[in-house]
């Protein structure tokens, strides 16, 4: 390599050097317009949802209890509960499944093995969301319905779906964050006599601790914003549920079940929805990215 | 392998069009139609409007959905040349053209192992706004009832309130889908379920119910006699003309309106 660059610099100087300035120019639009991208939904959205926002207000769009456009009455705090459910019992199975594979992955399971399990979780990752939500739709909804004397649409139903679908992201997240734990960690660890648990329990998960609560926030993130699965199998009713087995509906289930019919009014709060969610998802980015920052390993 | 399929898929296309082309200009017919709105309406449109293209292959239709409030909206807004809704136009919404291209039932379904066949409408009525909530109150083995219903701003669950409900909201304890097959499928998966569909999305696995002894059917349907029944509507802004004048004659002429039948619905007249 070192040896052939100088001589292509050479041979086609000016030539090379103009290429360059294009190249730059060219990634440098190809960032703009991707960073633009972003800037024109926020605003769009925020526009859109703006005006139901001034009518209704803020407050009372947010902690308002009762969904219903036929009357005009816009409030979304079933849905806001809605998604925090869904997203802790996700979290609670897609975590509690996916730490302890991340775990045995990173320090315990033999080589190829560990090779082929990673790759089994990644395919979890490349499953459309449709095909999850079929699957539970006509396996889980009827046996949740046979455990518990709901319809099967519910809380827990949605939770463990949007657990298994988060399992990519936590485990391979997770999983670098233990490796990228310095090996003298571990060699000091074990030099000193302590076992491979008591090293990952004692060192390593306490070293690799704010990678690890990143990697669970950009999971509930991620189901967080997940919402063709839900729609299927939550039930979708607006109001606060009581139990694990009632049903519920998200923020975006929200949009996504009335957009095709909404109009005006209507249309407004459902952008206005969107925009509350996109502070979730927001905040949650912003918080996993200052959990990585605070303390990096080693 | 696939460069060559994508030549003679393009050679074939640039073939018809150029066939369009010759035939479009012995034709009296040529221009485009766009409809838009309710999405139940929109897979009878798809096909009235395959049929009426083959006959005049220089005109071109553009079928949308967008609901039936969108449908109307295009139709004001002249955004659409034919709007499409699935529900009568509220008093503020008057003032266009309407055209029935033909009725549609709804039925009231339940899984086939239900005992129940028949509801009196105050019956649904009380079920969907849940001061029933066991089946027991209606004449059924115990169980509690779970109600499945389409979400806020559908075609069908409007007809359904505006003919069903009246005034009285769907409890807001029923389950929410937002697709006819949705809906079916809940229901042909659950026996203690009870939800409403397009009496064309009535398949094998659910069971509709006769509403007031009657049956939906399209003889009951054009007769009056079942009463849960909606009018599918062609909305326009002014008095048609030319190519969409054409469409909705070919639509309401005998041949139009006997694939209005064959497609599951009841014919205008």
């Amino acid at each position: 390599m070192a040896a052939v660059e100088p001589r292509a610099s050479q041979s086609s100087g000016r030539g090379a050097r103009h290429a360059e300035v294009v190249a730059k120019i060219l990634l440098a639009a190809s960032a703009t317009l991707a960073a633009g991208g972003i800037l024109v939904i926020t605003l769009f959205v925020a526009a859109s949802g703006w005006p139901l926002l001034q009518q209704t207000g803020w407050w009372a769009f947010v902690s308002g209890r009762v969904w219903s456009p036929g009357t005009g009455v816009f409030g979304i705090l079933p849905m806001i509960a809605g998604s925090v459910l869904v997203t802790l019992g996700a979290l609670v199975f897609g975590c509690g499944l996916g730490l302890p594979a991340a775990i045995y992955l990173a320090e315990f399971a033999p080589r190829r093995l560990a090779g082929a399990v990673r790759q089994g979780v990644q395919l979890l990752a490349g499953i459309p969301s449709v095909v999850y939500g079929f699957y539970a739709l006509t396996v889980l909804v009827p046996l949740i319905r046979r455990v518990s004397s709901g319809s099967g649409y519910s809380v827990l139903t949605g939770g463990i779906v949007l657990g298994v679908m988060i399992l990519p992201t936590v485990v391979s997240l997770s999983e670098d964050a233990i490796a990228g734990v310095p090996a003298e960690h571990r060699l000091g660890a074990l030099a000193l006599g302590a076992t491979r648990w008591q090293t990952m329990v004692r060192v390593l998960l306490p070293a690799a601790r704010s990678g690890l609560v990143a990697a669970i926030i950009l999971a509930a993130g991620r189901a967080v914003g997940e919402t063709m699965a839900v729609i299927m199998v939550t039930g979708n009713v607006a109001r606060f549920p009581s139990s694990l087995f009632d049903p519920v509906r998200t923020l975006t289930g929200n949009i996504a079940l009335e957009m095709a019919y909404a109009a005006g009014e209507h249309q407004e709060a459902l952008f206005a929805t969107g925009l509350v969610l996109f502070l979730f998802t927001m905040s949650l980015n912003l918080l996993a990215r200052a959990a990585g920052r605070r303390k990096r390993p080693g | 392998m696939a460069s060559k399929f994508i030549g003679i898929t393009t050679a074939a296309l640039l073939l018809v069009s150029g066939c369009a082309r010759t035939i479009d200009e012995k034709s009296a017919l040529a221009g485009s139609i766009t409809v838009a709105g309710s999405t139940s309406v929109q897979p009878i449109s798809e096909v009235l409007a395959e049929h009426f293209t083959l006959t005049h292959p220089g005109v071109r239709i553009n079928v949308q959905g967008g609901g039936s409030s969108g449908g109307i909206k295009a139709a004001r807004e002249l955004a659409a040349d034919l709007g499409a809704s699935s529900r009568p136009l509220k008093p503020e919404e008057k003032g266009l053209h309407e055209f029935i291209i033909a009725w549609d039932g709804i039925a009231v379904i339940v899984h086939p192992t239900s005992p129940l066949r028949s509801l009196s409408l105050d019956e649904v009525k009380a079920v969907f706004a849940g001061s029933v909530v066991n089946w027991r109150g209606i004449g059924g083995p115990e169980g509690t009832i779970m109600v499945v219903t389409r979400e806020e701003g559908s075609g069908t669950r409007g007809a359904f309130e505006e003919i069903v409900m009246g005034k009285d909201p769907i409890t807001d304890r029923a389950i929410v889908l937002n697709s006819t097959g949705a809906v079916a499928a809940a229901v042909a998966g659950d026996p203690l379920a009870i939800g409403y569909v397009s009496l064309a999305a009535v398949r094998p696995g659910i069971a509709a119910l006769s509403i007031d002894g009657v049956m939906p059917s399209a003889e009951a349907i054009a007769s009056g006699r079942y009463r849960i029944a909606r009018p599918f509507l062609y909305l326009t802004a002014a008095a048609p003309e030319g190519v969409v004048r054409a469409f909705l004659d070919f639509i309401l002429s005998p041949e139009g309106q006997a694939i209005v039948e064959r497609e599951g619905l009841v014919p205008v007249n």
